[in-house]
């Protein structure tokens, strides 16, 4: 089974780091806030597997925070933008 | 019990980091915000969901209750998300005009009088404000 979490974890990481290359050059502000709610998904879920290849249950709450986190985050960047673009 | 638990995980933990990898590639080749809505929303929910049934399924079953909450607050902020950003991207302009064959929001926006702010559409011959309102509906 180690072999198969690590084959899972090693294509979530290739995952996320796609998913980076859009986040540094991506053209706009909202492609990087999408891309970073993504990675955040995507560090979620390798947290995930993680867990599974060590066998101990402590990151579980990160996992929650995380969520919290990723949701607000893109929220508010999302209305800061449009409060932003609709000063000009 | 053991083994029906391992393959359950072995059929379902590939399966979500395949949406996740799927999901990155969509959103690396997408053209505009619009269209990057897509993927991201395939990796967001259901690769999320395949991957954390997978280690649910592996644990104790008293960690199985946060598990859900993540997965439930996932589909419900996932949608969420994503309409904000479409339309914050909608609203400043950040769509691609040119990918698009119809505008049905500007079409109903252009009837009740609002203006809509785009910086550019090419196949519109009115100009940036949309067609002009038609008075003959009320």
């Amino acid at each position: 089974m180690n072999v198969l979490y690590g084959t899972v974890l090693a294509t979530v990481a290739a995952a996320g780091l796609l998913t980076l290359v859009r986040l540094v050059h991506g053209p706009r502000a909202l492609d990087r806030i999408l891309a970073l709610d993504v990675l955040v998904t995507m560090v979620i879920a390798g947290t995930a597997t993680g867990m599974l290849l060590r066998k101990d249950t402590t990151s579980l709450p990160v996992l929650v925070v995380l969520a919290l986190l990723a949701f607000t985050g893109s929220v508010t960047a999302a209305h800061l933008i449009e409060k932003r673009e609709g000063m000009r | 019990m053991t083994t029906v638990r391992d393959v359950i995980t072995a059929a379902v933990l590939p399966a979500g980091a395949a949406f996740c990898l799927l999901g990155a590639v969509g959103l690396l080749r997408f053209p505009d915000v619009a269209s990057r809505l897509h993927p991201a929303a395939k990796a967001q929910t259901l690769g999320l969901l395949l991957i954390l049934l997978g280690t649910a399924v592996q644990m104790p079953l008293r960690h199985a209750p946060v598990l859900l909450l993540i997965a439930v607050f996932q589909m419900f902020t996932a949608p969420i998300t994503s309409q904000i950003i479409g339309r914050t991207a909608y609203r400043t302009g950040a769509l691609d005009r040119r990918l698009m064959f119809r505008d049905e929001l500007a079409d109903r926006l252009a009837r009740d009088g609002t203006p809509v702010d785009g910086p550019d559409r090419p196949d519109d011959p009115h100009g940036p404000h949309g067609p002009p309102p038609e008075e003959a509906d009320r």
